[in-house]
């Protein structure tokens, strides 16, 4: 049984394989534009274009293009009021960025070839960090100290306080992290999955081809399996965007409003 | 089978690795690190900017002056209802108006017919009781005056007969005679 199957490695690691486009440094530190800066401005640019063309037009009854740009305005500013008060919306431009950033680069990363600039850890570390260091910065400037009683809900009896304190200074901690692996894990598993299961269907529908029908049934399943994982792979492109958000939301909540 | 299939895969891969070493994973190279973050903290920054101080203004103010119009609209449109309302009802009234003054012209112009019609069979009512009396005192004089003719005939046929009889009967006695018997 030893037919031209093995003949190209299934490597799905492949594709997050960061490479050089122009090579730049500044003081030694490479900073070479690679195809994930690449992709990465392809979304700026994206965005920027859809909502810049959307904005421009401002008219009374909208059409498709400033409908949608609308919705997507509405969606946002909601998700702000709802989550963090009207004083949150002071960070909406803020979260509507991060929200549009986020969803840009997953929906490009859904196109096949195309690198996905949310599956680097570095990536969603830093826009956690940025979130982060806001919701501290932010905290501290407008409450002062009061912002440290995020630690210490009232109401609790005075005993309690010594394991409650330590749970919420590590429940804390945690949300950058959280924040940061739960969107490079999805999308990274995501693509995984999604390489596996289409090269798996080509090689053994290929294999059929050759002679084994046997393999080619199973083919036909892992290719039902990809077309299945790309409309759950679209959706959870979607929902990462709109979970990163909606997270930063209720964080910029805690530092506008500390006391539980 | 598969799973068979799997791992020559993995044996066929491994083959071809250049080293001995696992290739690194590529989301945790270093080397690419830095350029990530100068690239993204450059774009996130544009894009922040390009949001935050020409697009998003921009959408807020066309939202804003929609529902401002939209508002002003509907303000207006209570305005004409109300309008109308009032147009409505000044319009019942005069038609209720209308409608009393048309009653009671009806009803002016019946009670003068009314009255016309009483007042002329009052009239006739009494020109034919003036004929009745008229006719009735006609027939009263005409009965009298036969009465009387029959009486005197009476008389006479009593003097007649009398006179048969050879017998003289003054006329007054006649006459009385006569008179008691018809009564």
């Amino acid at each position: 049984m030893n037919f031209a199957l093995t003949q190209t490695a299934i490597d799905p690691i492949h594709q997050f394989q960061v490479s050089k486009w122009l090579d730049l440094s500044i003081g030694g530190i490479d900073i070479s534009f690679t195809n994930a800066s690449g992709f990465m401005l392809l979304g700026v640019v994206l965005c920027i274009a859809f909502f810049g063309y959307a904005a421009s037009k401002r008219a009374l009854v909208p059409g498709r293009t400033q409908s949608m740009a609308e919705i997507g305005y509405g969606f946002v500013a909601d998700m702000v009021r709802s989550t963090a008060g009207e004083e949150g919306l002071r960070f909406f431009p803020f979260v509507f960025t991060l929200f549009f950033f986020v969803f840009f680069a997953n929906m490009i990363g859904m196109v096949p070839y195309a690198f996905t600039t949310t599956s680097h850890l570095v990536v969603t570390g830093a826009l956690a960090i940025l979130v982060i260091s806001i919701v501290i910065g932010f905290g501290i400037w407008k409450n002062g100290l009061k912002f440290f009683k995020l630690f210490a809900p009232s109401g609790a009896p005075f005993l309690i306080y010594f394991i409650l304190v330590p749970i919420e200074v590590i429940s804390f901690l945690a949300r950058p992290v959280t924040l940061a692996l739960r969107l490079f894990a999805n999308m990274l598993a995501g693509h995984i999955m999604l390489k596996l299961f289409a090269t798996f269907a080509a090689q053994l529908i290929g294999a059929a081809i050759s002679g084994t029908v046997l393999l080619g049934v199973v083919g036909l399943l892992a290719f039902g399996m990809g077309v299945a994982l790309n409309a759950l792979e679209l959706l959870v492109a979607g929902l990462q965007a709109y979970v990163f958000a909606i997270l930063t939301c209720v964080y910029l909540n805690d530092a506008l409003h500390p006391s539980h | 089978m598969l799973i068979a299939l799997l791992a020559q895969e993995a044996a066929h891969g491994a083959e071809h690795m250049p080293d001995d070493a696992p290739p690194p994973f590529p989301p945790f190279e270093p080397w690419h690190m830095p350029g990530q973050l100068f690239w993204l903290a450059i774009l996130f920054a544009v894009l922040y900017f390009a949001l935050s101080r020409f697009i998003l203004p921009k959408m807020s103010d066309t939202i804003e002056k929609r529902s401002d119009r939209i508002a002003s609209d509907l303000d207006q449109a209570s305005v004409l209802n109300e309008q109308a309302t009032e147009a409505q009802q000044a319009l019942e009234l005069r038609i209720a108006q209308a409608k009393a003054k048309a009653r009671e012209t009806a009803a002016k112009a019946k009670q003068k017919i009314d009255d016309e019609v009483s007042a002329q069979t009052a009239r006739v009512d009494a020109e034919i009781e003036k004929k009745l009396d008229a006719a009735e005192s006609r027939i009263t004089e005409m009965r009298a005056k036969a009465m009387q003719n029959v009486e005197q005939i009476a008389i006479d046929t009593a003097d007649a007969m009398t006179a048969r009889f050879g017998l003289k009967a003054s006329p007054a006695d006649l006459k009385k005679a006569v008179s008691a018997s018809l009564k």
